[in-house]
């Protein structure tokens, strides 16, 4: 039992992560109509931006900042201005496929430009276990697990709660109905951008202890990432929590009962399902912008 | 340019593109023959793609999938002594079935929805590719698939085989010339443009959507079980999600629904890559920025940006001959 419970604060730890950038696929997609199949790649570059800043003698505190300020840049304003700006009017396919091309990019650029090895990445927290009635839970995951849902509880409490996030949302929702109510549309979606720009590095500063920083590290996450903001429902933010934590969940029980060989089918059964029983998602609603 | 003048420029074009693949090869280094015959394997599968995607306007992430169903299906039976050719049905038969099964889901949800779905099943299938050791050997793979013969012709030297491939293609791109122009292939376009509207004409959209998705996969199953005599070795990382990835960026590049599209695409995703192999570690960095501008110079794909000149010299044209017509009009009136 104290096993079992071990895995699931474990696995909630990684599903929390999942999260986070499922939540960052899904802003995009809800304001954009952006599939963005570089999701995982984005949260494998901001890693690399605080150990290039950290390899100039920089704090480690330094280093987030400016890998948060570059991520926001970076995967949020160049990311929109040079490629989805272009692009939108075109369609949704030919943009993820740009996407996808994209995803090659960051990662050979990493590759090339940065190390082909996996590099050792600074903890925020202690590497150690934490005893509480007798089930061992590492600090790290506990860290991982405080720190996203503090930054989804944040997340939401901007949305529903301020001036600025009802506006994101009827930007969202309605962009013709939002103008004509003096939205700031195009300032919305900007904005949506380097919120998953901040989400990315957030999740990469997270994860990177854990898994070290590699050029490959996004090719699982941006996976899991797609078929947690599925399984939540595509089109609400907190489809994409429950989505993501409930993936990871599953993902660490059916690895440790089930089979370490079919791991991954398991995921990918329950994406099947779930579009094919319940296609909005557990949390989702019809969406509206059909044919 | 007359509409009899364009098709005989189409014409040439083919004749200067066929002779080309026929005798160039010819004086091609060992390597070469290998490249262009895997452009060719890659074609196929790239031109199904198109069929399900182009015309009738399904998104599948599944083809790489189907390439390596079609593989493994030929390395199992030719290395148990079957002969390629009774492989190759059979690889055709089992994908035309799953396509066909992979494409009730098409039924339910659309677009993204659908892909998702089709990269599900990618990776359940490669899952199985690296797991049933008694089947496909696992991470080993299957090495030393023979070469065919075909009528008594050993095809080991790459160049027979090369032409093998070739012919092949020329075979499936005749009769998906002739199912694009028939009430199928019409059929098709229906369902990409307006499903709703080739309902009420009385399009059976149902079987439509289902045949696209067989059609397509089938086709992906062909292009295995020719990849697995010419490499030789099957081995799971091959038929990774990458591939069906790659696959649709060629069918995208090469422009998406035109017929030349795929040969194009293919062309980009598996020779550019090789030319620009000097630039070493640099070169898929510069290609995946290529294909990026591409896209957003032309969503339409390479071919579409021939069309958009293509028209637009066409309007150009159209428009000066209506020019003259009233100013010749404007002439003799008194």
């Amino acid at each position: 039992m104290a096993n079992f419970i071990a895995l699931v604060i474990a696995g909630l730890a990684t599903g929390a992560l999942y999260a986070l950038v499922a939540i960052g696929f899904t802003l995009l997609w809800q304001t954009s109509q952006t599939i963005n199949f570089a999701q995982g790649e984005f949260v494998m570059l901001p890693a690399f931006f605080m150990l290039a800043a950290m390899n100039f003698h920089l704090p480690f505190w330094a280093a987030i900042l400016i890998g948060l300020a570059l991520s926001m840049t970076i995967l949020g304003c160049a990311f929109k201005k040079l490629l989805v700006d272009p692009m939108l009017k075109h369609g949704v396919l030919p943009l993820a496929i740009a996407t996808m091309a994209l995803s090659t990019f960051l990662k050979e650029s990493v590759k090339t430009f940065y190390s082909a090895e996996a590099s050792p990445f600074p903890s925020l927290a202690p590497d150690a276990d934490l005893h509480i009635l007798g089930v061992a839970v590492s600090w790290q995951n506990l860290a991982v697990l405080v720190v996203a849902l503090a930054a989804m509880v944040a997340l939401q409490a901007l949305l529903n709660r301020t001036r600025l996030g009802r506006q994101m949302q009827a930007a969202a929702q309605n962009p013709t109905a939002a103008r004509i109510l003096g939205v700031p549309v195009e300032r919305m979606i900007l904005l949506t951008f380097l919120i998953n720009g901040a989400l990315v590095a957030l999740a990469s500063l997270l994860i990177s202890p854990i898994y070290l920083a590699k050029f490959t590290n996004g090719e699982t996450l941006g996976l899991a990432a797609f078929v947690a903001a599925i399984v939540g429902g595509y089109n609400q933010i907190r489809g994409a929590i429950v989505g993501g934590l409930l993936l990871g969940v599953v993902d660490n029980l059916s690895a440790a009962y089930v089979s370490t060989q079919y791991r991954g089918a398991i995921p990918m059964a329950l994406l099947i399902a779930i579009i094919l029983f319940k296609p909005n998602g557990l949390l989702g609603r019809a969406e509206e912008r059909t044919v | 340019m007359t509409a009899k003048g364009r098709n005989f420029l189409g014409l040439l074009g083919l004749a200067v593109a066929v002779a080309f693949l026929i005798f160039a090869p010819l004086s091609f280094h060992r390597y070469g023959i290998y490249i262009l015959s895997q452009w060719a394997v890659m074609t196929i599968a790239a031109i199904g793609l198109n069929l399900t995607l182009g015309y009738a306007g399904q998104v599948s992430l599944a083809q790489g999938a189907f390439v390596g169903i079609g593989a493994y299906s030929a390395a199992i039976l030719t290395t148990h002594g079957w002969p390629l050719i009774a492989a190759i049905v059979l690889a055709l038969a089992l994908c035309f079935a799953i396509g066909w099964l992979l494409g009730y889901p098409a039924l339910r949800v659309q677009h993204h929805y659908l892909a998702f779905v089709t990269l599900a099943f990618s990776t359940l299938a490669f899952l199985v590719f690296r797991n049933e050791l008694w089947l496909t050997g696992g991470t080993e793979g299957i090495d030393s698939v023979p070469r065919p013969s075909i009528f008594g012709l050993s095809t080991t030297s790459h160049l027979r085989y090369y032409y093998f491939c070739l012919f092949v293609l020329a075979l499936v791109a005749l009769a998906v010339l002739g199912l694009v122009r028939s009430p199928w292939g019409r059929a098709f376009v229906a369902l990409r443009e307006n499903p709703i509207r080739a309902m009420s004409l009385g399009v059976d959209t149902r079987r439509y959507v289902l045949m696209a998705f067989a059609i397509g996969s089938a086709l992906g199953g062909l292009s295995g079980a020719l990849y697995a005599p010419l490499v030789g070795l099957v081995e799971p990382p091959a038929f990774a999600l990458t591939l069906s990835f790659n696959l649709l960026m060629m069918v995208i590049v090469g422009g998406s629904g035109y017929f030349v599209g795929p040969f194009v695409g293919a062309m980009t995703a598996v020779l550019l890559p090789e030319w620009l192999r000097f630039l070493e570690s640099y070169y898929l960095i510069l290609y995946a920025l290529l294909v990026m501008a591409l896209l957003i110079y032309s969503p339409t794909g390479l071919v579409g940006i021939i069309d958009r000149f293509l028209v637009h010299r066409r309007t150009k044209a159209a428009s000066a001959a209506r020019a003259a017509l009233g100013a010749s009009i404007e002439a003799k009136a008194p």
